[in-house]
């Protein structure tokens, strides 16, 4: 074993020790499957508390700079914290907008000033952070945004509306995509973006219920808010760069994220850990050819993903299509989860149809409210759909 | 335990520029027109292109260098297979290779001669099937006490040009494999199949009365036959994707320039999508041949090794027969033409989905190996 193994590998066990004592216990309310799931003060509180928590025992933004907070190893490390979480079955670490995609956009873009403002408290979770991108008429289209900032003096005023803002109602700042020019000539041309604050007049987040029965997005309206120019993020009229950069670390097809662990993980081992409770025709449920077969198609779509995924630190592999293997993690993985998940929630027999708060439920009706859930992740960053244009024409070459 | 223990992947340097020299000489060599050139003759493959992959040490690629091999353990063959499925070079390869792999594994360097010719370019075979079942026993032919072999070998790739069989047979009830010269053979004991794959050959071969130049008993026989059956899955997987990834390539040549009601109709999103669900079924089965590449050796396979063989062949021929198909489809009319290289590709998908076992036939081994244990 070599040092760095063998460093990695002490770090593992100091981490599990302190999961086993400091994992939080049942609160005893229902907590969110993911980050978008967030809907009341309660839930909010103890995650916040248990972020910082795990922030202040040297245990997030592994790989961030010390200088803003974070502990300069190396991202093998929150690897290993991400890894540890899911065992543990920790809750979620929630601030993930923050820790996933502004603050690796704002190390990667962001000025010294700007770093040395927000990222200690994305990661402390003192300030959470909500991604103003999509509109009510714009969802996959992102070039089409119309919500308009003008400059006047020293600020912006900002009129519109945003929607499927996740946190939107706790957030302190948003990452804003509003258009600054409705005349440039390429529509991408007239839009900047900006880290923009949450909490000043003109600006209301109303909450909207999702399928899961729970809260979490919301619809964001500004009306004539005056947000200073200082924070627009780098130049006026360059806003897609930066909105397509965000991009690239929300789909994790750049790394530098500070914390994977933004939802309850599932395997395909859990999966089947939970089928194996069930009978079908009086016999186990796994003894059914049917659903052996199913099962094997699952255990290798699975153990597709981990492979396709090591592959990438192949060079000899990835000359055909060289981010072919990237662009595609969101689109297959997202839709694996959906399926994996739909198909536990169905075979359960008649306890299939129940739902969260029914005492019989199987697992509280985890797999129920995950197989809905899931849509978050196949819809939101970009749809499946608009996943399989992006690897058409990106990877494959083909016409718009 | 987690059924995903063995996640891993990884390619030697000698692998890598396997993979590029290999690449290399089907782009220079056999270029599309030469196969064609080839499809309608008796052997399927031109003699020169044959002598310059032994003259690269192909014909030995899996076998350790004791035995005359490359000595780059069996997992190096896996590039070349991929290489040669993209050019849809036929040639009697994988037979060889199979071949080799049987008797290396059932008697060792105690077989250093047989091998020895067979890594200079002795083309060998393996006649396995009694008849269409890949999952029977496939001991119909039988050892009788003159020693001499009774019964035939049904779809015995590459007969025709065979110089040496390894039949599979049975002796007094256990396995043994018969090595067979070309010359113990009659010429109307040999009848061609006509197969779908014409850069393909097969026939079925009646081996009664032929005597063995020598026989491979014992114990290890049964292994090397399981190992064999695994690495012949495993093989066939590799050219399979290889010749997805050129079937993909030449979707996407085609939707990039042909045009209808005005547009490329790479554009319609119903051609798009598929043709992206190709892609990535092409990459998932180019990750499971290059961690089968990883895990197998020259010792008896592991577990890990057989789901690593089994996964990789059902996961080449789903995106095989899928290319394939919508090779055909999406080229319009054209498609539908002996002229189109669609008519390869579906063609060598409907070969190879059955070689070795369909994905059936492992989906259910593998249920056992993933759930059962």
């Amino acid at each position: 074993m070599s040092d760095n193994k063998a460093a990695l590998s002490a770090f593992r066990e100091e981490v599990a020790a302190w999961m086993a004592e400091n994992v939080p216990a049942d609160p005893g309310f229902l907590l969110p499957l993911t980050f978008l799931e967030v809907g009341t003060e309660q839930q909010l509180d103890f995650l916040r508390e248990w972020q910082h928590k795990l922030w202040s025992a040297g245990y997030l933004g592994m790989h961030w700079p010390t200088e803003f907070g974070g502990q300069g190893a190396d991202p093998a490390y929150q690897y290993v914290v991400d890894k540890e979480l899911g065992k543990h079955r920790a809750p979620i670490i929630f601030n993930t907008i923050g820790l996933n995609w502004v603050g690796p956009l704002l190390l990667d873009m962001g000025t010294h000033e700007e770093k040395a403002k927000y990222i200690k408290n994305i990661l402390s979770g003192d300030e959470i952070w909500c991604q103003g991108f999509s509109e009510p008429d714009h969802g996959s289209d992102l070039g089409a945004v119309q919500t308009r900032a003008v400059r006047e003096g020293d600020d912006y005023v900002v009129n519109g509306s945003k929607i499927w803002t996740t946190l939107g109602n706790y957030a302190d700042h948003m990452i804003l995509l509003a258009r600054t020019n409705p005349q440039a000539e390429r529509k991408y041309d007239g839009l900047s973006f900006f880290l923009s604050p949450m909490k000043i007049d003109g600006v209301e987040a109303h909450p909207i219920r999702k399928v899961t029965g729970e809260y979490g997005f919301n619809q964001t309206f500004f009306t004539d808010a005056r947000i200073p120019a200082s924070c627009l993020m780098g130049e006026d009229g360059g806003g897609w760069r930066v909105a397509m950069k965000t991009l690239e670390y929300e789909r994790g097809v750049t790394a530098g994220q500070a914390s994977g662990y933004w939802g309850v993980t599932v395997q395909v081992d859990d999966m089947i850990e939970e089928l194996a409770k069930f009978e079908h025709d009086g016999e186990p449920l796994l003894s059914d050819p049917i659903v052996r077969d199913d099962l094997v198609g699952f255990i290798m779509e699975s153990k597709a993903l981990t492979l396709c995924g090591r592959r990438m630190a192949v060079p000899a592999l990835n000359s055909d299509y060289p981010m072919g293997l990237a662009l595609s993690v969101k689109y297959r993985g997202t839709e694996f989860e959906r399926r994996m998940k739909q198909y536990t929630a169905s075979k359960q027999g008649a306890q299939s149809a129940l739902y969260v708060g029914d005492a019989d439920a199987v697992s509280g009706g985890f797999w129920q409210r995950a197989y809905f859930s899931n849509f978050g992740a196949t819809i939101g960053g970009g749809t499946t759909q608009v996943q399989a244009n992006i690897i058409a024409e990106h990877v494959l070459g083909l016409p718009k | 335990m987690s059924l995903m223990q063995n996640v891993a992947i990884s390619v030697t340097e000698e692998q890598g520029m396997l993979l590029d020299v290999a690449r290399g000489f089907v782009r220079d060599q056999a270029p599309i027109d030469a196969i064609r050139s080839q499809l309608e003759t008796d052997t399927g493959f031109d003699p020169a292109i044959w002598q310059a992959m032994v003259d690269m040490g192909w014909a030995g690629i899996a076998l350790p260098d004791s035995v005359g091999g490359a000595g780059m353990g069996v997992g190096s063959a896996i590039p070349v297979f991929e290489a040669l499925g993209g050019g849809l070079l036929g040639t009697p390869l994988l037979s060889t290779t199979l071949a080799g792999q049987l008797v290396w594994r059932a008697a060792g360097e105690s077989a250093a001669e047989w091998l020895g010719r067979l890594s200079g370019g002795m083309v060998g075979t393996v006649a396995l099937l009694d008849h269409a079942d890949w999952g029977a026993a496939n001991m119909g032919v039988t050892l009788d006490a003159a020693g001499k072999l009774v019964g035939s070998k049904h779809f015995v790739a590459d007969a025709g040009v065979a110089e040496s069989f390894v039949v599979v047979a049975s002796e007094a009830g256990m396995p043994a494999l018969a090595l067979v010269d070309r010359s113990a053979i009659e010429d109307d004991a040999i009848s061609d199949n006509v197969l779908i794959d014409l850069t393909k050959r097969a026939a079925n071969v009646d081996f009664t009365g032929v005597m063995p130049a020598q026989v491979l008993r014992g114990e290890a026989v049964a292994s090397a036959l399981r190992d064999t059956l695994l690495l012949g899955a495993l093989l066939t997987a590799a050219e399979t994707t290889g010749a997805a990834g050129k079937c993909l390539a030449s979707i996407t040549d085609y939707l990039k320039t042909r045009k209808q009601f005005g547009k490329l109709i790479g554009s319609y999103q119903a051609l798009k999508h598929p043709t992206v669900d190709i892609y990535v079924g092409m990459e998932n089965a180019r990750s499971f041949i290059y961690h089968g590449a990883t895990v197998v050796g020259d010792e008896p396979l592991s577990i890990d090794a057989e789901i690593a063989c089994r996964m990789a062949k059902v996961a080449a021929d789903d995106v095989m027969v899928f290319a394939g198909d919508r090779s055909v489809q999406f080229h319009g009319g054209f498609g539908f033409t002996w002229e189109c290289d669609s008519t390869l590709f579906i063609r060598r998908a409907q070969w190879a989905q059955q070689m070795y076992g369909g994905a059936i036939h492992h989906r259910k081994r593998l249920a056992t190996l993933l759930l059962d244990t």
